[in-house]
């Protein structure tokens, strides 16, 4: 079954100049049809200003579309009387944990958004407790958010949307500002809530190592979808990538590199271990026995 | 140039029984033309550092020195110190202000009570040292791209005739491209113009194509100041803080656990083409 449904995706929006005079329509999104399945793990990547947060904030209505149509568990997110179902169903993390946490206490701060839907006291203690166990937070409930690191805050933003029993998260460069261990910790816990609660995953990164894990990797380019695969797919097209301003894991780019000179290695080489397993076995088949 | 923070300690609450420290006893110089990056986890002071360097933050105890000369005596002239040590704070884009491009990087040399004519011409140079055309200068902020609007800002600090630049994160959140065009711009202004880069990062891919020098704060203290080569040697060790090494790095000794005899210190993927080429006979 397909959780979000995309059909030919419209979004403009007009630039005014100093005397809010119209100057030009920008088409961010230009005709974009999409599904995406419940439960699995979707990234999308693509260079700034490619239209991939523009995409992400259709799905739970933070912007409605030009023309065309988004669907949340079937239901279309221009009837906005429904707008409260649907942000509870998707959502949303942003990139800077600092904006996105209001309460003095990380229990209240998990505790807001269900409290806000009216879930009544006993079972919003579950929920938040439930939450922060999720992700690995629990030892720090009574604490205050601000002494905690940035992996620990999105992991309290996380929460908080668990608590309200999302079908499906939208994350929006979570990592940006993150150090390398709090955006593993991160990208571990979104990985867990996927496969554990079977959580829809909707996550926009410029880490390409991020990518690697998902089930499907969507690249945009000026508003459109410009690749649509397994990670292996698409980043097999090292030279296509590199042409809309993205990269490739470093251990993909070095298999590409070693292939150019002649090295007989698979494309599409992800990780570490199929690297070197891969050049081992090229080399054992050299060895005359 | 030189700039050195000498035995430098902050506390927010020094008169407490225990006082905690968010820096304890950090000492190092910054040279002419040198690319340095401070490395670190959240919260392990790296952005007390930063504020120590140009001034906005007075050590609890040590001193901060610029070409020997105590920065926080009472006669230092502190403001002519903010122009020669600029600072490019993360999300520069936010502080943009102006109209037009060219106004908004005229601001610092405004304040610094530059003429028009001087004003004008020390933007336009810094407007070319960022790889910003003429065609920018009568554009609104507003309208550029992510990448645009951080060059902008950075030509805004650079407008002042900075002597050492410090910039928190100046890619956070840009894509691929965008990130090596700043750090090559950044990079070339070290080489060029002599000046000296402070760069804080979170991306050791980058800090290790790029800086000359790491610096590695852990709660607090200077863990590790020596060149990436070296200190990417103790990838263990940065693990356990809260950082890693690149991914090239890890490659490389996954190749030797393998038997591919490669030499482990490779950091870019180049080099290490460069060596699984070499010992596979093909270089």
């Amino acid at each position: 079954m397909n959780i979000i449904e995309i059909l030919n995706l419209v979004h403009e929006y007009k630039e005014y100049d100093e005397n809010e005079t119209e100057v030009e329509t920008v088409r961010a999104i230009d005709d974009v049809t999409l599904s995406i399945e419940e439960g699995s793990f979707v990234t999308i990547v693509g260079h700034n200003g490619s239209g991939k947060s523009t995409l992400a904030k259709h799905v739970n209505a933070l912007l409605l579309p030009t023309g065309g149509t988004v669907l949340l568990c079937g239901q279309d997110t221009m009837k906005t009387e429904e707008l409260w179902t649907l942000r509870k169903n998707a959502g949303m993390v942003f990139q800077n944990p600092d904006n996105q946490i209001i309460a003095g206490i990380v229990e209240e701060d998990v505790a807001f958004g269900p409290e806000n839907l009216g879930v009544p006291t006993e079972e919003l203690e579950r929920r938040v407790e439930q939450a922060l166990e999720r992700v690995g937070m629990t030892a720090f409930r009574m604490n205050s958010p601000n002494r905690l690191s940035g992996g620990q805050k999105q992991r309290i933003a996380i929460a908080g949307m668990l608590a309200m029993k999302p079908k499906c998260i939208l994350m929006d460069e979570p990592t940006a500002m993150l150090d390398p261990v709090g955006r593993k910790e991160v990208i571990e816990t979104v990985h867990e809530l996927n496969r554990e609660e079977g959580i829809t995953i909707v996550l926009i990164t410029h880490y390409m190592e991020e990518a690697v894990d998902a089930d499907r990797v969507i690249v945009m380019d000026g508003g459109k979808l410009v690749m649509d695969g397994t990670p292996r797919e698409v980043f097999s097209r090292v030279e296509e990538l590199k042409a809309c301003r993205m990269t490739v894991p470093q251990v993909t780019e070095l298999a590409h590199e070693l292939r150019k000179e002649g090295v007989e290695l698979p494309e599409g080489i992800l990780t570490i271990d199929e690297f070197t397993e891969a050049l081992w076995k090229l080399a054992r088949a050299k060895i005359p026995e | 140039m030189e700039l050195t923070l000498k035995n430098t300690s902050f506390s927010y609450d020094p008169g407490a029984k225990k006082p905690v420290f968010a820096v304890r006893n950090v000492s190092f110089t910054i040279h002419e033309g040198e690319f340095s990056a401070l490395i670190g986890h959240t919260g392990s002071g790296k952005s007390t550092l930063v504020q120590f360097l140009n001034g906005l933050l007075k050590p609890t105890f040590g001193e901060v020195l610029f070409n020997g000369e105590n920065i926080f005596d009472k006669k230092y002239p502190l403001k002519e110190l903010r122009q020669k040590v600029g600072l490019v704070f993360q999300y520069p884009e936010h502080q943009l202000f102006e109209e037009t491009v060219l106004k908004d990087i005229c601001f610092g040399p405004k304040n610094m009570g530059l003429p028009k004519e001087e004003r004008i011409e020390r933007a336009r140079h810094a407007m070319r040292l960022v790889g910003l055309s003429e065609s920018y200068e009568e554009k609104s902020p507003f309208e550029l791209s992510g990448g645009e609007k951080r060059r902008v800002a950075i030509a805004g600090v650079l407008a002042m005739n900075p002597e050492c630049l410090i910039l928190d994160e100046p890619t956070a959140g840009l894509d691929p491209a965008g990130r090596d065009d700043i750090l090559g711009t950044v990079r070339t202004l070290s080489d060029t113009e002599g000046i000296a880069v402070v760069l804080v990062s979170h991306s050791m891919e980058d800090v290790a194509v790029y800086a000359e020098r790491l610096l590695v704060m852990n709660q607090g203290s200077l863990l590790y100041d020596d060149t990436p080569r070296a200190v990417f040697e103790h990838y263990r060790e940065l693990e356990k803080i809260g950082l890693s090494a690149p991914q090239v790095t890890y490659i490389a000794h996954a190749l030797r656990d393998k038997g591919f005899l490669v030499d482990e210190h490779a950091m870019s993927v180049p080099e290490l083409k460069a060596e699984i080429l070499r010992v596979l006979g093909k270089a």
